[in-house]
C-alpha cells in the first residue's frame, strides 16, 4: 500500500478525524501495544473507528494500524483513546515497559532468542 | 475502495493469543539496507508509516532549517516476527538523520536494543547514530553490510567508528535471511550478557 505523505495532505482532514484534539495521554499507548476489538462497529460511527474495529478482530499493533490507515502514530493514538475510553477496544501493553537505563530481564531475552533461532 | 479491500485481504493477522509486543530498531543512513534487512526476516511485507512533530516539539529542535514549519515528519519502515504464542517482535528501520532523534523517546523508548547498520563507504553517517544511542542509554551492536568488493579489517572499522571493545561488531549481508537472523541473535546475546551481568551485580 502506498500511503500519501502526511505532510502533503490537507491538514483539515487530520484535524477533523481527531475532533481538533492534539493532546493524548501518550504514556499509556506504546507503538507496539496490541489492540483488540471488543465489539462490532455500530451505525453512525466515525469511519476511522469502524476501520480500527474491523482491523482489530485479531490483535493488531498500533504501528500497523497507523500504516494501514495512512495516518501518523500520534493521530492514531487519539482515535484509540476514544475507543479505549468507551470500552470498544482493549490494549495489551508490552511487558518491557519503557524504563530508562533498565535492561529487559534475562528470562524475557531467553524467550526472544528461542523464537529467533526457530526462524 | 477496491484497493483498500484487497489490502485488507492481504494482511496477515497475529495469533489471537499475541499479547506482548517487543521492539528492536535498525538504525542507519539512507540506502544502507535497513528495509532490506527488515524484509529478509519479517513475516509480513515491510510496511511504512510516519510520525509528526508539531510546532511545540520543533521549538526544542535547534537543528536549523525547521523554522517556519508547523510540523516535521519522520517516516520509518517496520516488519514483524512472531516469536511464540504471546511474543511478537517488531523490527523498525529508522533513518539516522538528526530530526529523527527528537522522536526517539516517543517512538522507541522500551526497545530491547538497536542495530547500527554501517555502509563502509559512508562510515561517517554512523557516528551520529552511535553517539545518540549512547546518549539514550540504548544498548546496540554494529553490523557492517556487505556491498561486495574488498572489505577493510573489522578492527580498522572499529577504530574508524571509535567503538569501544565491549560493543559487538559483525559482518552481514542484509539480503540474506540467515545473515540478518544472525545479526538479531548477536544483538539479543549481547543484551543477555549485559542483563545477566546486571542481575549478578545486584
Amino acid at each position: 500500500m502506498m500511503s500519501r505523505p502526511v505532510d502533503k495532505e490537507d491538514p483539515d482532514r487530520l484535524y477533523i478525524v481527531t475532533g481538533g484534539r492534539s493532546r493524548v495521554d501518550e504514556s499509556s499507548i506504546d507503538l507496539v501495544s496490541l489492540i483488540v476489538s471488543e465489539c462490532d462497529p455500530s451505525p453512525g460511527m466515525q469511519s476511522e473507528h469502524v476501520k480500527i474495529l474491523r482491523m482489530c478482530h485479531n490483535p493488531t499493533a498500533v504501528v500497523e494500524i497507523s500504516a494501514e490507515l495512512g495516518m501518523p502514530v500520534s493521530v492514531v493514538n487519539i482515535l484509540l483513546c476514544d475507543l479505549l475510553d468507551t470500552g470498544r477496544i482493549t490494549a495489551r501493553h508490552p511487558s518491557t515497559a519503557p524504563v530508562k537505563d533498565k535492561l529487559p530481564d534475562p528470562a524475557t531475552l531467553k524467550q526472544v532468542l528461542l523464537g529467533l533461532e526457530k526462524l | 475502495m477496491d484497493l483498500r479491500s484487497s489490502d485488507e485481504a492481504e494482511r496477515t493477522p497475529l495469533r489471537s493469543t499475541a499479547s506482548d509486543g517487543l521492539k528492536i530498531v535498525i538504525v542507519g543512513g539512507f540506502g544502507v539496507g535497513k528495509t532490506t534487512m527488515v524484509r529478509s526476516v519479517s513475516e509480513i511485507r515491510p510496511l511504512s508509516t510516519e510520525e509528526t512533530m508539531t510546532r511545540a516539539g520543533v521549538g526544542i529542535d535547534d537543528a536549523g532549517g525547521a523554522e517556519g514549519k508547523t510540523t516535521t515528519t519522520v517516516a520509518f519502515d517496520f516488519g514483524r516476527i512472531s516469536l511464540n504464542d504471546e511474543m511478537v517482535l517488531y523490527l523498525f528501520g529508522a533513518p539516522g538523520q538528526q530530526r529523527f532523534w527528537f522522536l526517539w523517546d516517543r517512538l522507541f523508548s522500551g526497545s530491547l536494543g538497536a542495530v547500527v547498520l554501517v555502509d563502509t563507504r559512508r562510515v561517517q553517517d554512523s557516528w551520529y547514530a552511535i553517539d545518540r544511542l549512547e546518549h539514550h542509554g540504548m544498548p546496540f551492536i554494529v553490523a557492517r553490510n556487505h556491498f561486495g568488493g574488498p572489505m577493510p579489517e573489522l578492527e580498522d572499522l572499529r577504530k574508524a567508528l571509535d567503538l569501544s571493545d565491549d560493543v559487538p561488531l559483525i559482518d552481514c549481508d542484509a539480503r540474506e535471511r540467515e545473515s540478518s537472523k544472525a545479526v538479531l541473535i548477536a544483538l539479543v546475546n549481547h543484551l543477555y550478557r549485559l542483563s545477566t551481568a546486571l542481575e549478578g551485580a545486584r
